[in-house]
Order: structure tokens, then sequence, then C-alpha cells
């Protein structure tokens, strides 16, 4: 056979693979420039971040929050103040423009006292569904108008980090029905709360138990196994879901060790430094939800939390409330009964859409 | 003579003491001691602390999923102690899966159900012909473990507090103290008393020191007062960081917490009074206040049910309990078994004595005609 023919050729009949070719770049033509603007835009814009901490009073949400911000997000309540616990769950959300380096945050802090501090806490998830499905279907209805805002107000949780308490066993029944339900709706980073009862070894022991139970139950904590890009993603995220859940510290205190001044806690046996990744892993929490994945959260928030919820409610369409500006999904029904496009509900609803498309085009 | 005045005046009952502490050395003590409180609270260590023991050794934490379905269950565990020739029959009773389901309404009926259960076991001994060895297995002492981590007393623990408290001697307890600064070990403490003053809950209260006591052994009972709830710290482990001797504690990259340093937390405060000083105390209270308070109920209950008007409430406390009769309360099948061999074996004895006491008096004939 004939060398030439056998090789690809643009000119060949047969299709060629998709492959990009990579040009020769004959001088520089400033693509690159449009990572600085992206920044300018960005910074002009501010970003917005949207977390809520859940669980039982006590185990230190208030100050874990003042910590990872650095900011007197919330007033850590002490013991012994007239603070009424809440008979039932109440959500509340507060929220701050913070700023570093020109860098403006818009920082949402939903916080759920009364989580599991009950006799009887069974349901005690539903109010916590109802809000996070809530904010979904603010941004769809923003998103389904006709004429959309530039830039629909983003309220929808990005993350939700779960405190288990240091009991040093294993999760208890109440984590479990809470992690199974709301990890399918929102991305949720458990950590071991006030890690300071515990010793390195005992820390170990708990995390691996926690890890088996959520083996078992088939719970997906953030980072998800199942949505990573790629192989760099993959790596990157296997460290991080070999320490997860990691086992933190708050503090919002200031004290002075060696001559340097450092957030921690203060006992009579010694002083417990935040941010030193030997006394707890504070620093790996912080990296996670700002350093390194906060654009992450955001982004899996958006395509696969938000699109699974909208694509359940499109389904239900027919049920939707309709308000101004309303662009009805679901077909009109049709004229005069004909045998072939009889069959109502979703499928004709996506056929209509097809024939759309085909008009357009 | 000198010695003869004395000899009139010493009667001699100065050695009573003595004696009973001879005789309370020959009987042994035994002691009832109860652990309730959410898991992962230390408990276990800490009773391991106390008594030197190894109690748990052989326990299995339930995985999470066998949790989801697990119900309170109770358990005893009982060791023999030895120190200084007396010997102390402990007997621990604790509570797995107290609070740990996610619905806990009426976790703690089976507890209730317990400790009644003893004192009912107590009465019919009592009542019952042969009262050389009762057994008592009544709960003299309820250590109450509460969250370091909450805001005070949770709704869990008081309802639980609230359903024994005049049933058995309640000490809290505030478990894995290691966890708080000490502003907020005052501060939780101090909720914890209001809370429990609010709500009218009735704790163990150690009785006043005589007033003939030195001024240290005074001022050191007031400050063990004062540190109710205690805040524990347990730990069975030794460690050695470079200090005068070993200590027993718990080993942080930031510091060492000692169990047995009064700075650190209040474990030798509560060993020294739950073992050291009080441990009869508790056992008096529970007998003289708690269980009598339950037998009087029980039997004014089955006396006359219903009976409403003071007159004749004062009337059936007068009465003595030979002229109730004790029903049959429904018993486990095996339990009754037991009851039922118990009165045989009683039967048997009576008729082995009775036959004796013919064999002696016959005896005692036999030579009074020999004689003759």
């Amino acid at each position: 056979m004939d060398p030439l023919r056998q090789s690809p050729s643009p000119s060949s009949s047969r299709a060629s693979s998709p492959r990009t070719l990579s040009c020769e770049r004959l001088g520089y033509v400033g693509i690159e420039a449009v990572l600085d603007q992206l920044k300018i835009k960005a910074m002009k814009m501010g970003f917005e971040f949207n977390i809520m901490v859940v669980g039982q009073s006590g185990l230190g949400k208030s100050t874990m929050v003042n910590t990872l911000f650095k900011s007197k997000i919330w007033k850590s309540t002490m013991p012994g103040l007239r603070v009424p616990m809440p008979q039932t769950l109440q959500l509340h959300s507060v929220t701050h423009v913070i700023e570093e380096n020109g860098v403006k945050l818009k920082l949402t802090v939903t916080d759920t006292p009364g989580f599991g501090d009950q006799i009887n806490n069974d349901k005690c998830w539903d109010p916590i569904l109802g809000y996070i499905n809530e904010q979904y279907e603010r941004y769809l209805q923003e998103e389904i108008l006709i004429t959309r805002q530039r830039h629909i107000p983003d309220t929808r949780v990005h993350c939700c980090i779960y405190f288990v308490p240091p009991t040093g066993h294993c999760l208890r029944p109440l984590d479990l029905e809470f992690l199974q339900r709301l990890c399918r709706a929102v991305n949720v980073v458990p950590v071991i709360a006030r890690a300071d009862s515990l010793t390195i070894e005992e820390r170990e022991a708990f995390r691996h138990r926690i890890q088996d139970d959520l083996k078992t139950h088939s719970i997906e904590v953030y980072p998800q196994k199942s949505f990573d890009e790629d192989v760099n993603d993959k790596i990157l995220n296997s460290k991080i879901r070999e320490r997860i859940p990691f086992a933190v510290v708050g503090a919002d205190r200031e004290h002075m060790v060696n001559g340097r001044c450092v957030l921690g806690r203060k006992t009579k046996w010694g002083i417990i430094e935040v941010e030193n990744m030997a006394h707890c892993e504070f620093p790996l929490l912080r990296d996670l939800l700002i350093r390194s994945h906060l654009q992450d959260l955001k982004d899996i928030t958006h395509n696969v939390h938000y699109e699974n919820y909208r694509i359940i409610r499109l389904k239900e369409s027919h049920a939707l409330p309709q308000g101004p500006g309303w662009v009805n999904l679901a077909p009109a029904p049709p004229p005069a009964p004909t045998g072939t496009r009889a069959s109502p509900g979703p499928a004709k609803m996506c056929r209509w859409a097809e024939d759309n498309s085909d008009e357009d085009f | 003579t000198a010695i003869g005045a004395m000899d009139k005046e010493y009667v001699g009952f100065a050695a009573l003491p003595n004696q009973l502490h001879r005789k309370s050395v020959k009987k042994g003590f035994d002691f009832t001691l109860m652990v309730a409180g959410e898991s992962g609270l230390g408990k276990s260590t800490l009773i391991n602390s106390l008594f030197l023991t190894n109690l748990y050794e052989d326990r299995q934490i339930p995985e999470a999923s066998a949790r989801l379905t697990q119900t309170l269950t109770i358990e005893r565990r009982g060791v023999e102690i030895e120190e200084g020739g007396i010997k102390v029959k402990l007997t621990v009773v604790d509570t797995p899966g107290f609070g740990d389901s996610v619905d806990c309404s009426d976790c703690w009926l089976p507890v209730v159900r317990f400790i009644e259960e003893q004192f009912e076991q107590y009465l019919r001994d009592e009542s019952g012909l042969n009262r050389k060895n009762i057994q008592d297995s009544r709960v003299h002492c309820c250590l109450y473990f509460i969250s370091p981590f909450g805001r005070g007393l949770r709704p869990l623990d008081v309802a639980f507090l609230r359903a024994v408290h005049e049933k058995v001697n309640i000490i809290p307890v505030i478990g894995k103290a290691d966890a708080l600064m000490p502003k907020e070990t005052q501060a939780l403490k101090q909720k914890i008393r209001e809370q429990l003053k609010e709500e009218e809950i009735n704790i163990y209260q150690f009785p006043e020191c005589d007033s003939d006591e030195d001024e240290d052994f005074k001022r050191q009972d007031a400050e063990m007062k004062e540190s109710i709830p205690f805040a524990v710290v347990g730990s069975c482990e030794v460690v050695r960081d470079g200090g005068p001797r070993p200590v027993r504690g718990r080993h942080y990259s930031w510091g060492t917490v000692e169990v047995e340093n009064p700075h650190h937390c209040d474990f030798l405060n509560l060993r020294r009074m739950l073992v050291q000083t009080h441990l009869q105390d508790l056992k008096e209270v529970t007998h003289d206040l708690l269980y009598e308070g339950y037998r009087a109920r029980c039997l004014q209950s089955l006396a006359r049910p219903g009976a409403r008007d003071r007159a004749s409430r004062s009337k059936l406390s007068r009465q003595s309990a030979t002229e109730i009769p004790l029903p049959m309360l429904p018993l486990a099948d095996t339990e009754k078994l037991i009851r039922e061999k118990d009165e045989e074996l009683r039967r048997m004895q009576e008729m082995l004595e009775k036959m004796q006491a013919q064999m002696q008096l016959s005896q005692a004939q036999g030579e009074q005609s020999d004689a003759l």
C-alpha cells in the first residue's frame, strides 16, 4: 500500500479524528490578557458566598465562622448568658461584606440554632432542606423570567458545614439521617467540632470510623468523588478526602505564644493554637473553603445541585404558580384532538421544545 | 488508787467504733453506682479511673447503623476491689443507648423502671421470712454526665433528672471537662446550678460538716460543695512528660491534662467525696430517705388506692405493713422460679432447724431421764 495514502490528510474522504491541532504561534497575540480582564471584572463585581452551619448548640459554630473569616460575623455566646434555647429549629441569616486586597466578598452565613437539641429530633432537618430548596426556587424564578436581571442575586447555599460532636465513637443516628438527606441537595463538609477534647490518636480512630460510616451509607460529602473532572482534580481531592472530616477548633481571642500573637484557647495546661497544624486541622478547612475550593463550591452548586432541583421542578411545571413575565413551558392544549399528539405531560413538553427549535432553525 | 479510780469511771464502750469497724471489714461493703448520660462523654473512662480497674475491657461500641435501631439497655458490671483489708463489691450500672436515637422521647423510662425494680426487690426481701442474706441491689448513687459542649442542661437532661431525682442520689458531673477553658467551666457550672434550682431538681446534698471540725476541713468541704457539678477528666494512661513523676493524664500536643491535679479538673474532689468520705452516707440516704419514700408510696397505694383525704392517709401511715397484704405483682418467669426455689430452701431450712431443735430437746429429755 502506498504509505502516503494511509496517513490521514485534511483532504482525505475519511472524517478526521476530533483532535485540536496546535498551531505554531508566529508572535505574541495577547490572549493571556483575558485572565487580567476577568480578574478586574470580578473585583469590580465582587464575589458572593453563602454558607450554612449546622450542628447542636455549643459545638462552636459561631466561633468557627468568626475564625474562618477573621471577623466578628457573630457574637459568639458563652454558656450562662441568658440566651433562651429555641423550642423549634429556626434559621437565622446574616450578611456581611468583607474586603481584602481590593477583593470584595459578600458573605452570607445561615445559622441553625435548635438543631438536634430537643428530646425528639425527628424531622428536624426538614426546615433546613426547605430553606435550601427555597433559595433554589428563588433563583429559578429569576432565571425563567423573560426579562432577566443582568446579575441574578445568588442566595443559594454553596456550602453546608456540618458539626459532628467529638464523642470519639462514630456517627450518631441523627448525623446519619441529616447527612444522607442533605448531601443530595447541597455540598456538605462535615467537621469534627471542638476537637481539642480528643488526642491525636483518638481523632484518627474517630475519623476512620466516620469515613467507614459514610461509605457504608453511600453518603458523598464534598469534594464528591463523582464530580472530579480530571486527573489533577482527582489527585488533589483524594488527598482532601483522606482527611475529611477535619478535626477543627475555633477561637476568636488572641494570645501571646513565643512572642507571636495567635488565635487560640488558653487552658491551664497549654494554649491551643487554632492555626497550628500540630494542634488542629483548622488551616485545612480554611484552605478548602476559601483559598482553594470556593469557586468550585459555587460551580458545583450551580451546575449540579441547582440543575437537579431545576429538572425536578420543570418536570412538575404544570403545578408552578404563574408570576409576571412567566414563560409557560407547558404546551397549550391542542385545538383539535388528533390521535398522534395525544400524550400528556412532560413528554409533550420536550417535544414542544424540539418543535420550537426546529422552527428557529 | 489511781488505777482503781479509772476503772470505776471507764465503762469501755469507747471501743465500740472499733468493733463496728471489725464487723464491717468482715462483712464487706457493697455499693451500686449508676452512670447515665449520652454516649461519648467519657463515662467508662471515668469509672475506670475512679476505681483503677478495667471494667469496660470487653466493650464493643456498636457502629452507626446498629445504633439506628438500638433501644436503651441496662447493663450491670461487677467488680471486687480490695484495699487495706477492706473489700468493696462494686456494681456499676450502665445505660448504653441513652440519648442516642433521633427520637429520645421517654428513653428514661427503662432506667426509672430499673431503679424501682431494685426497690421492689428489697421490699419483698425485707418483708420475707429469711432476712439474713438480703442482697442490696438498690442503686445508691447515679452519676449523671452533662455534656461540656451544651449551654447548660439540655431538655433531655432535665427530663431524665426530673424522672429520677426522687428515687436515687444524683451527682451531676460535667464529662470531658478538658474541652473547656477555666472561664467557660465556671459559667457552665453556674448555669447548671441555676437550672437545677429552676427545675426544682433535688440532687444529692452533702451533709454539713460538724461545727467542731477544724477550719481547714471546713474550707475544703465548702470548696468541694462549690465545685458541684464536678468537671471531670478521666484517664487510665500514664503520661511521662518529663515532670518529676509520671502522672495519669491525657497527652495533647499543646500540653498534658493531669487527672489528679485539682487545678486541671475536679476528679480528686469527686473521688474523695464519692469513695473516701460519703460512700456510707450515700447508702444511708438511699435506705433512710429514698427507699422509705418508695416503700411508703407503694404500700399506701396498695392498701387504699384512691384514698385522698388527709385523715385516712395519716391513719394509713400509722398502720403497720403486716396488715397490708402484698399483692402478687407480675414477675418474669425465671424470677418466679428463683423465688419459688428460694421459698423451698427457706422452708427446708426451717424444717431442719425445727428438727434440730427437737433433737436437742429429746437429747435434753433423754439426759434428764438418764439423770433421773
